[in-house]
């Protein structure tokens, strides 16, 4: 009873996570790629993901604090950022990038501060879904149950 | 008459002049020139004489002038009249006071007024006579000093009235003499001449004046078409010049001859006529006249000559035909528009059906890649023979397919420039795979024959697709319209058919151009290790007859036989359309490849297609040099089940489906027999057998790759399997792919490599350009993934080296960008996987922008392909069956 009701909350909370655009289909590829061999895999990808977020986040902050902005130094930070979120399916961290490269392109040091604080808002709310996501997860695995699949996942 | 008065020639009553008391002054500032007119007068005498209308108009201005002078001498006579009446009371007033004198009374005081006619009376066009003066006469009364009746008196009287008497006495005569005056005044005024020729010069003048304003030639020609006047507003010649002259001995040049044609033909009709004719002379250039020609009557009614009247209108007539190039211009335009729009109508069909058949065409590979990698993996699986041989069909025909949409997506079709590509091919297998792929679907009872003569190559450069497309197709229609009996297919060397030489150029150069290795290349999954276009084996021609014993073609129907597809192959939807449709591009596409198709066929008996090829012979395997041998095998050849023994010579026989399966019927019981035979070959001790005459390397060849080798109920089949499939297990151990993915994102190099590793690959990751172009240096690589944008070196540099080692064989360019060169000198070439390195490797870029300029950036500096990021498994999966046998 308990799983159950652990999994229908799972399946919510995914659900949601597409549908308001945290998520896209490059997530589910991630789901996909798990399996005996690679249990942990998704978890994994997004630790990782997380780890460099916050390096490259705290990296831009500082640069953006700066005298003399190093624009191009800038830029390839959120380049690595967006690679990162659209390779996990980050989708709105993502856009948020593509938008903060443009004003880099513009050297427009007020937009950039700004995208830098929207990214780190999108990122936030990003990882606190997720981390619930997983808690929920293992909550699933420790009470025996299996992690449900969620269909448009394919 | 005068003549001068009558120049005109025309009725007098046809002219409205205006009175010259009220208009005087019109004609007094026109100077009026009297020289554009030539008049012959002694002919114009004649004219008033004896034409009619000249006499009408005479009898008009005798009628006027009568009518006038009866008028004037109404008037006189009432003035006569008056005056008279006027005399007669003077003298009964004479009498009066001759008796009022006897009485002594007397009165006068009546007042009788005198008129007299004015000296100015002017005929005819004077109304009345006006301002008369009149004269007064007052009566005065006599007055006397002296006394009443005295002497005196009377006597002062009589003198007073003989006074009065004298005056009325002179008064009389002044009367008198003012009405003498008046008389002698009328009968000098009266001269009608003077009248007329005054009335006529005025009508003249004003003639002249309208006439030298009017740009007009008027004249008039006797019955010989000689001038008698002429007016011309642009005078250009005397009177000597025209005057008694024809047209034409004034003129010479265009459409003078025309004129006067046209005159005389009025004058000899007597009906007045317009003609508008362009003359083309030295005097006035090229001009257009509209000349009106009327004809003169005698009174007798014969005609005695033309009047005539031209008129200037080359501006016109060059308006009037500007205006008719004009409007046919603009019905051109609209038909052209109309016309255009039709194509542009026909072009949006065509482009709508262009993309539907995108469209389709899209939507079929999709599954169709599902279809034939499900068949690959099948293929890995346990199979037994006869499995094997249907998936092999199934693959190969999806390949087939697969590669025809292909071409559709990549517009080659519809660009209309096919570009061949040169393979390595077994012109053997070729043939059976057609064959067996048309018995498949053969739904009638029909033997499908192979016979590969040996002097075919084993294996030659061609393409492949093409070829067997070619095949196909006529095949297909072989079958189609054969209903008993068989189709076969023939192959066997010909000379170089002389006429087609040029083509034969052309095809070379094409493919060495095109020859591109494709995906399941002979060359690499043999291993031979040659590109294709490093071999440039001798050419060897090809004949291909295909075969039936159907329902022929009727003579008359073969001319068009190729052509009548020809428009409906415009049509690129068609061009690939359907076999069995596709005669027309079947000729094109055998054309294309520098050979040529033609056809000969009697009716209810069979047709033959027989095409001619070039191909390239592949160096490594030429082996046929037996053509004397070949032609009596050719003949040995009896095609029925008891004779198949040397099937590997080329010879492929499919019989009826009779039982379920396709090869079934034909592999029980033939084995036994066989068996011996092929054991023996096989293990190269040729068996005595009269048929036995191959080379050795050919039935290696055939068998080792389980190809070419063919009744497929034959025990070689099975041999050959085996050999194969532990060839291909070899291969696949030896070539388990090495791929590098050069991307310096940790989190996409994860999930590419657990991509990669469900794929079943392992992979070797380098984070930047450098370190991919130093991976390379030491290890071969059969695939590289790279991100186009990496730290230190960025993809495109990298593979701009790598491409620049592939084909100097040296690092040079490397060394130059700042790449340590560790392993492998130039100088150690001899290693082998240095050499593999060699080869050119699939480098598939990596990026997040797919416009079409990134894209191009990448195959400028070398790239094969690329991928998106985000990979995904199926597009990774997509990039790897294209790249890795």
């Amino acid at each position: 009873m308990e799983v159950d009701q652990l999994q229908r909350s799972f399946l919510e909370h995914s659900n949601a996570l597409f549908h308001e655009g945290l998520l896209d289909d490059q997530f589910s590829q991630l789901q996909l790629l798990q399996d005996e061999s690679n249990p942990d895999f998704v978890v994994e990808v997004v630790s990782l993901f997380f780890e460099d977020s916050e390096r490259l986040l705290n990296d831009l902050t500082t640069a953006l604090d700066e005298q003399n902005v190093e624009f191009k130094k800038i830029d390839a930070h959120v380049h690595q950022l967006k690679g990162s979120s659209s390779s996990i399916g980050a989708q709105r961290v993502k856009d948020t990038c593509i938008a903060f490269r443009n004003f880099c392109d513009e050297q427009n040091t007020e937009a950039c501060l700004r995208c830098l604080q929207q990214v780190k808002q999108e990122y936030l709310l990003l990882k606190t879904k997720l981390e619930t996501l997983f808690r929920l997860e293992q909550q699933i695995v420790a009470a025996g149950g299996a992690t449900p699949m969620l269909d448009e996942f394919f | 008459m005068d003549n001068d008065q009558s120049d005109i020639n025309e009725a007098g009553r046809q002219f409205t002049v205006e009175p010259r008391a009220l208009g005087q002054d019109v004609l007094e500032e026109v100077i009026i020139k009297k020289e554009p007119h030539s008049v012959d007068f002694k002919r114009l005498i004649d004219l008033t004489n004896y034409s009619d209308k000249g006499n009408s108009q005479l009898t008009n201005l005798v009628k006027d002038w009568e009518y006038q002078q009866e008028n004037a001498v109404r008037l006189l006579r009432e003035e006569l009249d008056s005056l008279n009446k006027q005399q007669q009371e003077v003298e009964l007033k004479k009498l009066k006071i001759l008796e009022e004198h006897r009485f002594k009374q007397y009165t006068y005081g009546d007042k009788s007024p005198v008129s007299s006619l004015d000296e100015n009376v002017r005929y005819p066009y004077q109304d009345d006579p006006k301002g008369k003066n009149d004269v007064i006469f007052k009566d005065e009364n006599v007055e006397t000093d002296a006394e009443y009746d005295s002497l005196m008196y009377w006597k002062q009287r009589a003198v007073h009235l003989e006074k009065l008497l004298e005056a009325s006495l002179q008064r009389e005569h002044i009367l008198l003499e003012k009405l003498q005056e008046s008389t002698e005044n009328l009968e000098r005024q009266s001269s009608p001449v003077e009248e007329l020729s005054q009335v006529l010069k005025r009508a003249d003048n004003f003639l002249h004046f309208i006439l030298q304003n009017a740009p007009v030639i008027i004249g008039h020609q006797d019955r010989e078409m000689r001038y008698r006047f002429i007016f011309n507003h642009f005078p250009s010649l005397g009177e000597q010049d025209i005057i008694g002259k024809t047209d034409v001995e004034i003129f010479t040049g265009a459409g003078i001859k025309e004129s006067q044609d046209f005159k005389r033909e009025v004058m000899e009709k007597g009906l007045p006529a317009k003609r508008e004719i362009t003359f083309e002379t030295e005097l006035f250039g090229s001009k257009t006249f509209l000349i009106y020609v009327e004809p003169v009557f005698s009174k007798a009614g014969e005609t005695i000559g033309v009047n005539y009247m031209g008129m200037e209108v080359t501006d016109q007539v060059r308006k009037r035909e500007k205006m008719a190039k004009l409007r046919e211009e603009i019905a051109v335009q609209k038909a052209k528009e109309t016309e255009l729009n039709k194509s542009i109508h026909i072009t949006e069909e065509s482009m709508r059906a262009k993309q539907m058949l995108a469209t389709m065409s899209h939507e079929i590979r999709s599954p169709l890649s599902g279809v034939v990698s499900m068949a690959e993996i099948l293929s890995t699986t346990k199979l037994d023979k006869e499995q094997k041989q249907l998936l092999k069909v199934m693959l190969s025909s999806g390949d087939l397919v697969l590669q025809l949409i292909n071409d559709i997506l990549d517009s080659k079709v519809e660009s209309g420039v096919m570009k061949l590509k040169a393979t390595k091919f077994r012109p053997r297998e070729v043939v059976r795979h057609v064959l067996q792929t048309a018995a498949a679907s053969l739904q009638k009872l029909l033997t499908l024959e192979g016979r590969v003569a040996d002097d075919v190559p084993v294996e030659v450069i061609g393409d492949v697709l093409r070829i067997q497309q070619i095949l196909t197709i006529l095949v297909s229609n072989a079958i189609k319209f054969t209903h008993e009996a068989k189709v076969g297919i023939k192959l066997y060397v010909v000379r170089e058919p002389c006429n087609i030489q040029d083509s034969r150029e052309t095809y070379q150069n094409q493919s060495i151009i095109s020859a591109n290795m494709r995906k399941g290349d002979p060359s690499s999954i043999y291993g031979t290790g040659d590109e294709t276009n490093t071999c440039q084996g001798p050419v060897v021609w090809i004949q291909c007859d295909v075969y039936d014993t159907g329902i022929g073609i009727p003579e008359n129907v073969i001319p068009t036989l190729f052509k009548k597809y020809m428009q409906v192959g415009e049509d690129a939807a068609r061009k690939y359309g359907g076999t069995g449709h596709g005669l027309a591009n079947c000729k094109q596409l055998v054309e294309l490849m520098g050979g040529q198709l033609t056809v000969s066929s009697v009716e209810h008996y069979g047709s033959i297609f027989t095409f001619v090829l070039p191909y390239k012979v592949s160096s490594t395997s030429d082996n046929s040099d037996n053509p004397d041998e070949l032609s009596d095998m050719e003949n040995q050849d009896v095609l029925d089940d008891g004779n198949d023994d040397d099937s590997h010579s080329g010879i492929f026989m499919f019989q009826p489906r009779t039982l379920g399966s396709l090869f079934a019927s034909q592999s029980s019981g033939k084995i036994q027999k066989l068996s011996p035979n092929c054991y023996g070959l096989l293990e190269d001790s040729l068996p005595s057998s009269s048929n036995t005459t191959y080379k050795e390397n050919v039935i290696e060849e055939d068998c080792a790759k389980g190809v070419g080798l063919d009744n497929l109920n034959s025990a070689e089949t099975s041999v050959a399997h085996k050999t194969y499939e532990t060839w291909d297990q070899t291969k696949k151990d030896e070539i388990k792919p090495k791929i590098l993915l050069v991307a310096d994102n940790r989190i996409n190099v994860m999930v590419t490599k657990s991509m990669m590793k469900q794929l079943g690959h392992s992979i070797d990751v380098v984070n930047n350009g450098a370190e991919a172009v130093h991976a390379v240096q030491c290890n071969g690589y059969q695939l590289i993934l790279m991100d186009v944008f990496t730290p230190v070196m960025d993809g495109l540099q990298a593979t701009n080296l790598i491409r620049s080692f592939e084909k100097t064989g040296s690092w040079d360019d490397a060394i130059k960008a700042g790449i340590e060169i560790q392993v492998p000198s130039p100088h150690s070439l001899s290693n082998p996987q240095v050499e593999k390195t060699r080869k050119r490797i699939p480098i598939i870029a990596m990026t997040a922008n797919a416009l079409p300029e990134s894209v191009n950036e990448c195959y400028a500096n070398g790239m094969d392909s690329f991928v998106t990021k985000p990979v995904t498994l199926k597009n990774l999966k997509q990039c790897l069956q294209q790249y890795l046998p």
